[in-house]
């Protein structure tokens, strides 16, 4: 766990809030002074991950410099919706350039303050998994290379959900998108492809890595608050489940990047200079199938005669995940 | 004004986009009941006084108590606590303590002095209260506080009722019960001791009441035949615990035989072994699950020592033996004979086998009428002679402390309708907040705090309260393990979770509200509302 946990204030860290603590005690979204950095009025779809985690982790990174920030924006969902020409949700400095440049956008913000001795003054580039980790990602992977002075968030909702629900290499096995329909032989996404970015970013050896979730509000403020106490290249991995694109209620994207961190298939952990220094321990495991029934970009693994075999490896994944980052277990603060 | 190239349009907020306009459902916040409250039958608001609890601000919890109940130290003791049955919690991991909390608050309240505030004037109106049981003190409490004079006739040398003269010592000490009545008496209310009333219409007429509370209670003992072959100590259980209130304790000998299973004959068996019986034994017809005393005072009788007798009836009583007779369940579950005989030492036999309403004081009041040994009364708590309720023991229902304040209360919201010339209507039930509308994801583990117990030397030989209480860290650690079912606690989490940012946060104590005009209806606020309440329902389109 990347913070403090609060014990038995009745609902402890879980809550974004809490009467019965002490102000400093409370998150950045529980104020209301918060920047509120994407504001109402976007044309997101409703219970939009990536419109919630991206408030969650701006406001976060505002709060944590003091105001003092200036984002760069890769195409995609994003983008689109925050800011359809001439209005802008974006109650921050933000600019949009290509799909593929945000890494090198912010590299340049990145220089150009340093030119003008305005250190105070942080950067943010931010992109969904697409413009990450296909478009973007010679981009990213010179700036991590570079170690660049950004801090790199990119929202994971596992395709290009934009342009209509389209496989990226964040795209997990034996989904359904719309260039991976489960029709004939085919089972969805194959397994044994895609890119783990995270560790790619580990692989960099660059300050610090962390994964988060929009379903643990308190860990992914921590995350952004402790990325801004580095200078050089960060990178966050925020997962923001999208109703659209996984086929659940609007009202559920929260519980499945719950789901995602409980039956283990998204790791939640953080990394400074390439190695491990944190892992939320899971506080009641679930059998993947819990996660996978849900969606209906899964829908095709249960429907008669269904896919046990799939399901299987799928829960081989995660049983992986658990054996790789230690994610059972009594943590000290499991609570 | 100049624009760059290929712009033509000055630069907006999106706030200029109402996205409400997309909503086919809208989120509302409700308050939905509590299975606490609803399970309470002194009408408590459990869940509200908990939540200033939980900040730390006992008064305030007391205030909010004490407008249902106003002795809550008593009730804190020995009230059997239907709300914890109910708690949501137990579902969770174990059912908040309720009890121990209330008894925590009822004894800050009496270590501080707390007073209850008094009516801001006087209606004119005059009630008289007969019996200052629970029943009778509750209405009189809630009577007094809206203005009426109140007076309490007590047949007894003093108030309290059953609280004093069923519930032994090492459940309830008398010096909590006497601060209790006090307070109450110290709201104005005259309680007029060895009063007995044994003519309700003349007591009416001659002290000009407008209105009449009749809470008298349930005191002669039920009694059963039973040969007796030679002159042995033969007891009922009223009379001895009622006896124990006196300088003389009765003389119970050595081996005491308690007749029946409810919570009377356990606390008369549990008196016993104070006293210094060497064997107490409780004698009942049925079973265990069949019996139909609290199974946590069967359980606290059972360390201290007594034992029981199970599926046994008494046939004989001679001078120092019983022949108890062995009993077998039919499918009914009714106890049936066997033949079976065995011999029981005894030195006396206490008969613990419920109690009769003294009814000689409603002899000739017209309309009013008697069923099964116990008063009619309508759903406004009076009998059928108008401007004369009733309550407690004496009409049906269960007789427990916590019912008979429930009557007092009722009976006094009725009583006051009345005098102004109205009828009092319950008001409208919240839709329960059952456990499938909580998201229980949110609150944290925490075991449920237990009450320090009194070691078991001086439970068997003394009259010490056997149940200690909570001290101000775990009373509060307790009070904070409410899931707040239904009723907002203000956690942050819709104002949080909006993607849309369209949860207003009104500032401590004043909830939240949406902006509808940005609200797309995810739902995600309902979803994520740890004690649901929050509502979806269907936009009107």
């Amino acid at each position: 766990m990347s913070y403090q946990p609060i014990r038995f204030y009745q609902t402890g860290t879980f809550t974004v809030g809490n009467r019965l603590l002490p102000e400093a005690q409370r998150s950045v979204q529980s104020g209301r002074e918060r920047t509120n950095s994407l504001n109402s009025g976007h044309r997101a779809c409703q219970g939009c991950g990536e419109a919630l985690g991206a408030r969650y982790a701006i406001d976060a990174a505002m709060a944590a410099t003091n105001r003092q920030l200036v984002a760069a924006n890769a195409t995609g969902c994003l983008e689109v919706f925050s800011t359809p020409y001439p209005e802008t949700s974006w109650q921050i400095p933000w600019i949009h350039s290509l799909f593929g440049n945000a890494a090198a956008v912010g590299t340049g913000i990145a220089a150009a303050l340093r030119v003008q001795g305005k250190r105070d003054v942080r950067v943010v580039a931010q992109g969904g998994d697409g413009g990450t980790t296909d478009i973007g990602f010679g981009c990213l992977s010179g700036m991590f290379e570079r170690n660049d002075d950004v801090l790199y968030i990119c929202y994971d909702n596992e395709a290009y959900m934009n342009t209509g629900v389209q496989r990226s290499s964040a795209t997990p096995p034996a989904a359904r998108t719309n260039t991976t329909m489960p029709v004939g032989e085919s089972t969805g996404a194959r397994f044994g492809q895609g890119k783990n970015l995270p560790l790619i970013a580990m692989a960099h050896e660059i300050p610090y890595v962390a994964t988060a979730t929009v379903a643990e509000l308190r860990d992914l403020e921590a995350k952004v608050r402790r990325a801004m106490e580095f200078r050089g290249a960060r990178y966050i991995h925020v997962l923001v489940p999208c109703p659209l694109g996984w086929g659940h209620g609007s009202a559920e994207t929260i519980k499945m990047a719950r789901l995602a961190q409980e039956t283990a298939l998204f790791p939640v952990f953080e990394a400074e200079h390439g190695e491990v220094t944190n892992v939320s321990k899971i506080r009641r495991q679930l059998p993947v199938e819990n996660y996978l029934k849900p969606q209906t970009r899964f829908a095709h693994l249960f429907k008669p005669p269904g896919h046990a075999d799939l399901v299987a490896r799928i829960q081989a994944l995660a049983d992986r995940n658990v054996q790789r980052f230690g994610l059972v277990g009594d943590a000290e603060d499991a609570q | 004004m100049k624009k760059p190239f290929a712009i033509t349009l000055d630069p907006g907020s999106s706030l200029a986009n109402h996205t409400g306009s997309w909503r086919t459902v809208r989120p509302v916040y409700v308050d939905r009941l509590p299975p606490c409250n609803d399970a309470c039958p002194s009408g408590e608001n459990i869940q509200g006084w908990l939540f200033h609890a939980e900040s730390g601000d006992y008064e305030k919890a007391w205030r909010l108590l004490t407008e249902a109940n106003p002795l809550p130290a008593c009730m804190g003791r020995v009230c059997y606590h239907p709300c914890e049955t109910a708690c949501n919690r137990a579902q969770l991991d174990e059912c908040v303590g309720v009890n121990a909390i209330e008894r925590f608050i009822g004894d800050e309240a009496l270590k501080h002095g707390w007073k209850f505030t008094p009516p801001a004037k006087s209606t004119g109106m005059r009630v008289l209260v007969v019996g200052a049981g629970p029943s009778g003190l509750s209405a009189a409490y809630q009577l007094a506080r809206v203005g009426h004079t109140v007076t309490v006739r007590e047949a007894g040398p003093l108030a309290g009722g059953m609280m004093r003269f069923g519930i032994p010592k090492y459940r309830l000490p008398r010096a909590v019960l006497d601060a209790e009545i006090a307070r109450i008496a110290a709201l104005g209310v005259s309680i007029e001791l060895n009063a007995k009333v044994d003519d309700v219409l003349a007591a009416k007429r001659d002290g000009h009441y407008d209105a009449v509370f009749l809470a008298v209670g349930a005191h002669i003992a039920k009694r059963a035949y039973l040969p007796a072959g030679s002159a042995g100590r033969m007891l009922d259980a009223v009379e001895v615990l009622r006896s124990m209130e006196g300088e003389d304790r009765p003389l119970l000998g050595r081996r005491v035989v308690v007749y029946g299973g409810g919570n009377t004959a356990l606390d008369v068996a549990r008196t016993a072994k104070r006293l210094g019986a060497e064997e107490s034994v409780i004698v009942y017809r049925r079973t265990r699950e069949k019996m139909p005393a609290h199974d946590a005072e069967l359980e606290e009788a059972l360390q201290e020592g007594v034992l029981v007798k199970w599926l046994s009836t008494i046939r004989e009583a001679g001078e120092s033996s019983i022949t108890v007779e062995k009993m077998t369940l039919d499918d009914k579950g009714m106890a049936q004979p066997t033949g079976e005989f065995e011999t029981l030492a005894a030195d006396s036999v206490v008969l613990a086998l419920g109690q009769d309403v003294d009814l000689s004081l409603l002899d000739g009041v017209p309309g009013l009428e008697i069923d099964g040994g116990v008063v009619k009364v309508d759903a406004n708590m009076m009998t059928g002679h108008p401007g004369i309720f009733a309550g407690g023991d004496m009409v049906p229902g269960e007789r427990t402390v916590t019912v008979g304040i429930g009557h007092g209360k009722l009976a006094a919201r009725n009583i006051d309708a009345w005098l102004r010339g109205e009828t009092w209507t319950h008001p409208q039930r919240h839709e329960i907040a059952s456990f499938d509308k909580l998201n229980t994801w949110y609150y944290s583990d925490a075991p449920k705090a237990q009450r320090p117990v009194l070691d078991m030397v001086r439970r068997q030989s003394t009259f010490e309260e056997v149940v200690g209480g909570f001290d101000p860290a775990t009373a509060q650690f307790e009070a904070r393990r409410c899931l707040s079912c239904g009723n907002c606690f203000e956690c942050d989490n819709c104002y949080g979770v909006c993607p849309d940012n369209a949860v207003i946060k009104l500032g401590a104590g004043n909830r939240y509200a949406f902006n509808y005009d940005y609200c797309k209806g995810c739902g995600l606020c309902v979803s994520e509302c740890p004690c649901g309440a929050i509502r979806t329902q269907p936009e009107e389109i």
